[in-house]
């Protein structure tokens, strides 16, 4: 199954953690969120942590790709 | 996670050093119960400017100008420092100039409400709660899919230019150029805005506070909204750290005068002042940050965040010239009038700013 893809780059706190969640409880198991800061990745990473889910972090040029999986 | 300050006790001994700080600036003079307040500050640096003409509130607050440049080189030294911009400026100038109408009806922002809290104000309970109205409403928007769009990767040099205006204003208060007669800036000889930690004092407590907020991304509208949102408790702990530390501060410096009657530049216009700050509330929300969080934001390169703080000291003059800002006998003439007109503007921007999924 290939991931679903959250695009949260420029958006402002707390929307990438909104994106997210809608994401997480619309069903998607395997997600890669795409933001450009440190702050919207901490807070992406917090989320995943509370929904205990796996994550793991890679840098994509200026961006950060989240990959959150069950 | 290579970020201390991000963590758990991080946040939390954050909150305890801006508690700390705040109280620690009203002994060595700064305005009782207000010790850091970033609406009053800002209010105070309009007055300052002369773009209002309130004699008993102007002084160019150093506090406001460390948070800036303190959050700026934080920000530099972490590679944090990233200007970006163009997320619907002109809405969220006049989100700041409404936020400035509701927290000066309260008379103060969130910090200031958990300052006066911490110093036995009670008047601060109805003005939290109406802060929390606010953010709930700020939320429902949230929820259903409201955004201002996304910021752009601005050049480098565009975020030197808001700490570079903010050591401009530090030029100014301290050689105190007099321009002309009678203006146009002024410094306060009686009242609130003549209450002054020494000038190196403020600053040096400002830039502290700037640079552990910046890196901890301390914020209180965040942490009520995370709460009301999320049920995400991690800024919220902040913000209990901040409001013990200075409970206990003010227990040690004999600053805790419990009651609702008497407080320091505080009234007990119990409706108007929950309603100013449902109305400040649900600005910072729609604009992402609390008065402070904007101003670490604007530091670090955010544009945006640093039209929001613009447009707050604006609507400072606005709220003092049109007699909206209220004062210790209670809500001025206008003030519920801007307060209507600002609720019905961010009503507006909540229901027409969102994305259709």
């Amino acid at each position: 199954m290939s991931a679903t893809r959250v695009d949260a780059r420029g958006l402002s706190c707390p929307q990438p953690v909104v994106l997210t969640s809608k994401a997480i409880d619309a069903g998607a198991g395997h997600l890669e969120v795409l933001v450009d800061n440190e702050v919207s990745k901490e807070n992406v990473l917090r989320l995943a942590k509370r929904y205990r889910m796996q994550t793991s972090v890679r840098e994509e040029g200026p961006d950060i790709v989240i990959e959150i999986k069950t | 996670m290579g970020n201390p300050f991000a963590s758990r006790p991080g946040i939390i001994a954050v909150g305890a050093v801006i508690g700390v700080t705040a109280t620690l600036l009203q002994y060595f003079g700064n305005p009782p119960n207000m010790g850091v307040c970033v609406a009053c500050f800002e209010r105070d640096i309009a007055g300052g400017l002369g773009f209002h003409r309130a004699a008993v509130v102007q002084y160019i607050r150093p506090e406001i100008i460390g948070f800036v440049i303190g959050a700026f080189f934080a920000a530099l030294l972490a590679k944090e420092y990233r200007p970006r911009g163009g997320s619907a400026p002109l809405i969220r100038f006049f989100l700041g100039v409404f936020a400035m109408i509701g927290a000066l009806v309260f008379l103060g922002c969130p910090w200031r409400a958990l300052l006066r809290l911490a110093g036995g104000d009670w008047n601060a309970v109805t003005g939290l709660a109406g802060l929390a109205a606010g953010i709930g409403a700020g939320v429902v928007f949230l929820k259903s899919g409201y955004s201002l769009g996304r910021a752009q990767a601005q050049k480098t040099a565009s975020g030197y230019l808001f700490p570079v205006f903010m050591a401009g204003l530090f030029l100014l208060a301290a050689f105190q150029v007099t321009f002309a007669e009678g203006g146009p800036i002024f410094f306060s000889q009686k009242g609130p805005g003549s209450q002054h930690a020494p000038l190196l004092v403020s600053l040096g407590a400002g830039l502290l506070v700037g640079a552990i907020a910046q890196r901890s991304r301390f914020c209180t509208m965040g942490a009520l909204r995370d709460v009301i949102l999320l049920r995400d408790f991690h800024l919220m702990s902040g913000v209990a750290g901040l409001l013990v530390a200075a409970f206990a501060m003010n227990l040690i410096l004999g600053q805790f005068k419990p009651g609702f009657a008497g407080q320091p530049i505080a009234h007990t216009d119990h409706l108007w002042n929950f309603l100013g700050m449902a109305l400040a509330g649900l600005a910072f929300a729609l604009a992402g940050g609390c008065p402070g969080r904007q101003l670490f934001l604007s530091g670090e390169g955010d544009l945006d965040a640093g039209i929001f703080a613009l447009g707050m000291i604006i609507g400072a003059g606005v709220s003092h010239n049109f007699s909206m800002a209220s004062s210790p006998a209670g809500a001025a003439a206008f003030g519920p009038a801007g307060i209507i007109v600002g609720l019905v503007f961010c009503l507006a921007v909540g229901f027409t700013m969102r994305d259709r999924a």
